[in-house]
């Protein structure tokens, strides 16, 4: 599965006629990337989202995925190279057997029957889902048809995987899990893009961050510059981790204002600490 | 004095697809109590029964749902299973996950007036309920708005008011923010922290957000395989960290700084809310203020 790149040149988009949701986006994702998308409900991320895999097609601009136009592309060939994982589960879900479900996208794919097979047991049990396999999804909780959603979309192998807001729904554990998958494959150089509302988590295990607001990239590189960007703004209000806040009461003393992780809380307790010794560094 | 709820090993389970099957139990004896003015939160990995036990106590469950129960739920005093539904409406309201699936009316007013129609209350006095409870999660200038063109955060406060106006004992909000963005999850959270301290009203929390839940719970329980795993202060549930992660549970990200320090800097630190891991990172870094 080679990584897919992705651009975009002054893509702009509109449901309404006069109320554009996208605002003349220039972005350029690089191929083996993970990237967390953030923006508040209506800032552009899904609509963005929905233009990688041409379920939405550039009213003006373009999409270009691996340096090509992909305005001409039917969405069965870019099912290919990029894999997406709507938002909620039972838009995706509709075969009989969690097995079937994750079959049948690989059968799409015209591999031979050999293949589906060794594939979906693969991704059955990567996903931890064997003990499900012969359950038909609709009977499974929330959490599990989210797996299996997820799970279909991996078995695929897609150069590009977008999962809008995966992590909702999740429990802790099911979420650490999850990104543990995701980290995994982007080792292997899938690219990826994952919408998510919990900063906690693109601070703690995200390398790379885009920030939507209004229809507009605010912000986009390295996680932590990202956070720390007053242009993202928009896309962080009231989100930011316990941990900045509580850095920024301690700005007295000496605490820095990047602090989005408990490892950087600590470093900078450390530093304050070693400061406020008697006779340490002022 | 007696609890406003009182959850006696209360087992449940859904009906079975086919007649012969064995019930799948999802509670498996439940036991807790909320006292009046008491904001409990209940935590739980997904697929606990968090739901299935807040549907119990306002008698969905079992009186909608079917299936086998064991033990009992009183509900301000009355056995759930032996009072109906609309009685019970009166003394616990549940707000659910999911605001779309609870507003349908045109405006913000009448999705809060339906409830109290139900309840047969005169007209003079849902006036004063419907203004009070809007403006107790700060929506009285939208009454006249429709719900449609609300966002998310402002259609769980309607949801919410619309519990608030039936005036019950105990207040019931199960994942009320886990549909929301960040922006909507804080108007929400600020509402019911609001709420909570203008009204003393009793709240019965269930939710992921362990931050919030550290800052604001008078008792957390934990719920796990269907029965009650740990109980108490946030300070003593908060404080077995190994326990919670076990289960599946976040810490709050301020135990977590705690215990990160307490590892790295050979510290003793012990807290859960933010003014608490304030003050005493300011003494231990020798700031007299």
């Amino acid at each position: 599965m080679p990584a897919a790149s992705l651009q975009t040149r002054d893509l702009t988009f509109s449901y309404l006629p006069g109320s554009p949701v996208l605002r003349g986006i220039n972005l350029e994702i690089e191929a083996g990337t993970f990237t967390a998308v953030i923006g508040q409900n209506g800032s552009g991320k899904t609509t963005l989202m929905k233009h990688f895999n041409g379920l939405l097609r550039p009213q003006s601009g373009q999409v270009l995925v691996d340096g090509e136009d992909i305005s001409r592309q039917p969405v069965s060939a870019l099912a290919r190279r990029v894999g997406y994982v709507f938002q909620n589960p039972d838009h995706q879900i509709f075969s009989a057997s969690t097995r079937e479900e994750i079959a049948f996208g690989l059968r799409n794919l015209g591999l031979n029957e050999d293949e589906v097979q060794a594939r979906t047991g693969q991704t059955l049990e990567e996903f931890r889902l064997l003990p499900f396999a012969g359950r038909q999804p609709a009977t499974l909780s929330f959490g599990l048809r989210r797996k299996v959603s997820i799970a279909a979309v991996f078995a695929m192998q897609p150069g590009l995987l977008i999962l809008d807001e995966p992590t909702s729904g999740l429990d802790w554990k099911s979420t650490r899990e999850l990104l543990d998958l995701l980290h995994a494959r982007n080792r292997q150089g899938t690219t990826i893009l994952f919408i998510t509302h919990d900063l906690r988590l693109v601070a703690d295990a995200i390398p790379r961050c885009l920030a939507m607001s209004a229809g507009q990239v605010t912000a986009h590189g390295a996680t932590r510059e990202v956070l720390a960007n007053p242009a993202a703004n928009g896309a962080l209000k009231n989100g930011l981790p316990p941990v900045h806040q509580l850095a920024a009461s301690l700005k007295d003393r000496g605490f820095p204002e990047d602090v989005f992780t408990v490892d950087d809380f600590s470093t900078a307790y450390h530093a304050a600490a070693a400061g406020s010794k008697p006779g340490g560094a002022a | 004095m007696n609890p406003i709820l009182s959850v006696e090993n209360l087992g449940y389970a859904y009906p079975t697809l086919k007649p012969d099957q064995p019930p799948e139990w999802v509670l498996r004896g439940v036991n807790l109590t909320v006292e009046e003015g008491e904001f409990l939160s209940i935590m739980g990995p997904t697929g606990v029964g968090k739901t299935t036990l807040c549907l119990a106590l306002n008698g969905i469950v079992p009186h909608l749902t079917g299936g086998v129960i064991r033990g009992r739920v009183l509900a301000d005093g009355l056995d759930t299973r032996a009072t109906p539904v609309a009685e019970l409406a009166r003394r616990v309201g549940v707000v659910f996950q999911d605001p779309e699936t609870q507003i349908f009316n045109p405006s913000v007013e009448a999705e809060v007036a339906f409830g109290l129609e139900n309840l047969g209350i005169p007209r003079a006095e849902m006036r004063q309920r419907i203004d009070h409870a809007l403006a107790q999660v700060g929506m009285q200038a939208f009454a006249a708005s429709s719900p449609a063109h609300l966002s998310g955060g402002q259609k769980q406060r309607v949801a919410i008011a619309a519990i608030l106006a039936m005036r019950p004992r105990v207040l019931v909000l199960d994942e009320p923010t886990a549909n929301l963005d960040p922006a909507g999850k804080a108007e929400v959270l600020q509402a019911v922290a609001e709420l909570r301290r203008s009204s003393g009203a009793t709240v019965v929390f269930v939710s992921h957000e362990s931050d919030f839940i550290a800052e604001f719970s008078d008792r957390v329980v934990v719920l796990n395989e269907g029965t009650v795993a740990l109980q108490g202060s946030p300070a003593e549930v908060f404080a077995r960290a190994d326990e919670l992660q076990a289960i599946g549970l976040q810490l709050p990200q301020v135990c977590e700084v705690a215990r990160k320090l307490n590892r790295l800097q050979a510290a003793h630190f012990s807290f859960h809310r933010i003014d608490q891991a304030r003050a005493a990172l300011r003494s231990a870094l020798q700031g007299e203020d």
